[in-house]
């Protein structure tokens, strides 16, 4: 009560001084009405002003009042230079926005907990081992009857849980024709009570859904998908949803916050592991394993036995799964058996995504960051200057009795201030800026999809943001202020160079990151450009690709006279059949056995295309022939030029045939081509061959084909007549349904997005750098001529030269840059390093590389200078002279 | 402060005005309670009264002072 009246005491400060002056009056008033004399009543009261003084600081809450007089002085002082104060909010909020936003992100994809119990508990496994091939590798995919051994062999230690990766598949909620997309992912039924998780309609899978395959053909929607697939009804529960040929029942719907494990994406729609064929095979790798320990569990000790444990049943699991290696050799096979089982903590979830997007995010930070600090500088240095204008005032201030801790207080609120009017617009451009990004960093159709909630993790990385802003920008001015020596300042005379030794310091740091900053944007923006400018070796011009499935399958026959009818549409130019397209998701590879020897350590990639698929990507042949009609797999194929120099070293190709495993039908090949991009823009050449569409099993007989691809080059804009062509696949009724519309264009498009994403960012980050590096300099630069003004008169009166007037006022300004460059580089260099895995045949030591920031920076140092200079120039010694 | 002075024989004597930091401390303290009134003169005054942590306080330091004295009278005696 005591304090919140003195609190409320200081805020009405004028009222309650007049209330303290009626009653004292009042006192005296009382005296002379009971006949005392005026004179006596007046001298026996004593001082009034210091009863006065000595009760209001008594009522009222001194500290606060101080500080309510330090704002109001500080909103004063920034109205009084609008444009300065305008610009300095907007710098720094620009700045304070793109962290918060650029943490958002981070913390949302990489360190957010999942919305589960005991998310520290939980982890995941993988295994470390050399492929085939003789690389490294490291794989998160299991084989189910493994992960069976694996949860039995733990039972009473801890629990694992099976987990599919999201997988975009084609559904139907009634018939064929309305098929859609929805993200499935199979669980172990474990899954939803292991993670503490309530239903918020009907029941959630569980252990009893695991018991035998097929035998529960039951499936769990996400509470996103139920909400924006059906509006939340509750007469959701006991449909039917159909996958290729499987029925589902809706049993029930998952908690709100749920969305799977893969941060990244959104599960639309749980089902249970036993549902999907491939858990009763040995031989495929298909599911993450999760190890969740039991409460009260110290994970430090707990880990370790568990992973030799798991190590030894899994080794003995691989090592019975003989047939998983057919073919390999012996070596191999135990090089394959020596794997190594690796945890990782995975409580804040799993995916891709974060891997690929760990080093981006953090580039993305450190340029945020270094952006907030350029700014920071600008506005140290303004304050700085302005505080040595009003280095009298403070002179003055001390000198009458100031103490040196309030000083430092009225330029800290200054900057705090600053520090809040900026946050305030910050937060405006996080929460639009952060959801902006993430909408760039995966495919249209597929966005990536994160949780971003402004929840107490961001408010309170955003307030320490603003503490360090505040600290940053006001506690050294302040210091110098607060260290101002009365009688020093007060004569006119004091060291008039300090103040600009600071700045200068400043400037040299603002070049230092400033540098840093252009000089990483210039790697992105170049290992981007070098991406995207690289030979394909195909055509992506006015190519359509309709990905195509077939249910069970049809003959190649039945494809071939779909390719027909799309040829006869107006507007299409030529049509061909592959199994995938280029640059897809689809890789598949395969043993290759040249003479019947054991498989070569290397294995080749493959692609099925018809006849004329090599003209309509414009691949040209570098020797051979292209397929015909009657040719079939096995029996002929097309090889690059990779796969020569790799399995037909120094021989002519055409007419020498392999096998795809030991064993195997032969292949004779028929053409080469050159090496075209197989499924990754980035990767170097691979090894590829090209077989003919049309397969045929060990009796001759045609094989059945279920989905690929219809390549087709149109006249005009292909996605124009996607509709129509996929009309007219529909209209055949003969098994065959366009799944998924897109052009070789935009897969090789999506091939670049990150690199596009952090190019653009990293421009923009740059240009903002630039700009405010620039406009510290000019500030600096103009401030040290208006100061050193007295000095110059004089120089030009006894005669200096232009010349020397310009070296004087720039000479140090320009040692400054030379130093925070010089600082720049090497920071560049080391973080360069740090990220050379992100970059696309770009390395730190092109020479064009640093010289591109080098010249931005001088010319935006020149530009700088200029103002201040051409002022400097004009100096008029008489007008100078005669106001001293 | 006069009825201070007079009771105390002149012995007592203070400036009247640092009353009032004086009162406005206990106030804080919640010892006493203010109260502005209007006079039959038509003037505003303000009135205190002593509160129930005021009455208390009171008696502490009374006892307090009476010890105090006490102690102080025996000892002057004593020597």
């Amino acid at each position: 009560m005591s304090l919140w009246s003195r609190i409320s005491n200081a805020v009405r400060g004028e009222r309650l001084n007049r209330e303290i002056e009626e009653e004292l009056q009042s006192h005296i008033d009382e005296a002379i009405a009971s006949g005392r004399d005026p004179k006596e009543a007046h001298r026996a009261f004593g001082s009034a002003l210091r009863a006065h003084e000595a009760s209001h600081s008594i009522r009222a809450a001194g500290w606060l009042e101080s500080l309510l007089a330090d704002v109001s002085f500080g909103w004063r002082q920034l109205c009084r230079n609008k444009v300065t104060s305008f610009a300095a909010v907007l710098s720094l909020a620009l700045g304070i926005g793109s962290c918060v936003a650029a943490f958002r992100l981070i913390d949302a994809l990489l360190w957010r907990p999942l919305p589960i119990s005991n998310s520290s508990n939980l982890y995941v496994l993988s295994r470390k081992m050399t492929g085939f091939e003789g690389k490294p590798v490291e794989d998160g995919h299991w084989a189910t009857p493994d992960f069976n051994l694996m949860r039995d062999a733990l039972k009473n230690q801890a629990d694992l849980i099976a987990i599919s990766d999201a997988d975009r598949t084609d559904m139907t909620w009634f018939t064929d024709d309305d098929m859609e997309k929805a993200h499935f992912v199979y669980v172990s039924g474990n899954m939803f009570p292991l993670f503490g998780l309530e239903p918020a309609l009907g029941r959630l899978l569980a252990p009893a859904d695991d018991r035998a395959p097929g035998a529960s053909p039951y499936a769990v929607l996400s509470w996103d998908y139920w909400n924006h697939r059906f509006g939340r009804d509750p007469h959701v529960l006991g449909r039917s949803l159909h996958i290729d040929n499987q029925t589902f029942q809706i049993i029930g719907v998952g908690p709100r916050d749920f969305t799977g494990t893969e941060k990244g994406t959104v599960t639309d729609i749980f089902l249970p592991l036993s549902m999907n064929s491939f858990a009763t095979q040995d031989s495929v790798d298909w599911h993450g394993t999760f190890l969740m320990l039991k409460p009260g569990v110290n994970p430090a000790t707990a880990v370790e036995p568990l992973r030799q444990h798991l190590s030894a049943v899994n080794r003995a699991f691989e090592a019975e799964c003989s047939k998983c290696f057919r073919g390999a050799t012996q070596a191999s096979i135990d090089r394959f058996l020596n794997q190594k089982l690796v945890f990782y903590p995975a409580g804040a979830g799993i995916s891709e995504l974060q891997k690929d997007y760990r080093r981006y995010l953090g580039v993305l930070g450190l340029l945020a960051a270094l952006v907030l600090l350029i700014a920071c500088a600008n506005i140290a240095n303004m304050m700085t200057a302005q505080a040595a204008a009003r280095a009298q005032e403070m002179a003055l201030r001390i000198s009458i009795g100031a103490g040196r801790r309030r000083l430092v207080q009225l330029i800290l609120v200054q900057s705090a201030l600053l520090a809040l009017l900026a946050s305030v617009l910050g937060a405006f451009f996080a929460a639009w800026s952060a959801p902006f990004v993430l909408s760039l960093v995966n495919p249209p159709d597929n966005p990536a999809r994160l949780a971003l909630p402004a929840d107490w993790r961001v408010l309170f990385f955003g307030f320490g943001l603003i503490i360090l802003v505040v600290l940053l920008l006001g506690l050294l001015p302040a210091l110098r202020a607060s260290a101002v020596r009365p009688v020093a300042a007060l004569k006119g005379g004091e060291d008039p160079h300090s103040p600009r030794r600071l700045m200068r310091g400043a400037i040299a740091l603002q070049v230092a990151f400033c540098f840093l900053v252009l000089f990483l944007s210039s790697l992105f923006v170049a290992s981007f450009q070098r991406l995207q400018n690289r030979p394909l070796g195909f055509s992506t011009d006015r190519l359509l690709l309709l990905e195509t499935v077939a249910g069970k399958g049809q003959l190649p026959v039945v494809w071939n006279q779909t390719a027909e009818a799309l040829r006869a549409v107006p507007g299409v130019n030529s049509v061909a059949i592959s199994r995938w397209p280029l640059l897809g998701r689809i890789q598949i590879n395969s043993d290759i056995s040249i003479n019947g020897a054991p498989p070569s350590p290397t294995r080749a990639f493959f692609l099925n295309v018809s006849p004329d698929w090599l003209s309509t990507m414009k691949i040209p042949l570098v020797s051979g022939r292209d397929f015909r009609p009657e040719d079939t797999s096995p029996g002929a194929a097309i090889v690059n030029e990779t796969f020569v120099k790799t399995f037909f070293p120094g021989q002519d190709p055409i007419g020498r045939s392999f096998e795809r495993g030991a064993n195997q039908p032969l292949n004779k090949v028929v053409g080469v081509i050159p090496d075209v991009p197989y499924h990754d823009l980035r990767e170097p050449s691979r090894a590829v061959f090209y077989v003919p569409f049309a397969e045929i099993d060990d009796k001759s007989a045609p094989r059945v084909v279920d989905f690929a691809t219809f390549t087709i080059h149109t006249a005009q804009n292909p996605l124009a007549l996607a509709d129509s062509l996929r009309q007219l696949i529909a209209q055949s009724h003969n098994g065959l349904r366009v799944s998924n519309i897109t052009t070789q264009l935009d897969l090789v498009r999506d091939q670049t997005i990150r690199e596009r994403l952090i190019a653009m960012l990293a421009a923009f980050f740059a240009a903002v750098a630039l700009l405010l590096a620039g406009i510290g300099l000019y500030a600096v630069l103009n401030y040290s001529v208006l100061q050193r003004r007295r000095e110059i008169g004089i120089r030009m009166a006894i005669g200096s030269t232009r010349a020397g007037i310009v070296r004087i006022v720039t000479l140090d300004v320009f040692q400054m840059i030379a130093l925070g460059g010089c600082a720049g580089v090497a920071l560049g260099f080391g973080a360069a390093r740090y990220v050379q895995s992100l970059f696309y045949q770009v390395k730190a030591t092109d020479a064009d590389l640093i010289a591109l920031p080098t010249c931005a920076m001088l010319l935006s140092a020149l530009v700088a200078t200029l103002p201040a200079v051409l002022r400097a120039l004009r100096t008029d010694p008489t007008e100078i002279l005669r106001t001293e | 402060m006069a009825a201070i002075a007079s009771t105390s024989g002149e012995v007592l004597r203070a400036e009247e005005g640092s009353l009032y930091p004086a009162l406005y401390r206990m106030e804080e303290a919640g010892l006493i309670r203010a109260e502005w009134i209007k006079k039959d003169s038509g003037r505003r005054a303000r009135v205190y009264e002593l509160t129930a942590a005021g009455k208390k306080q009171l008696g502490v330091e009374e006892s307090r002072w009476e010890s105090v004295s006490l102690a102080i009278n025996r000892v002057l005696r004593e020597a």
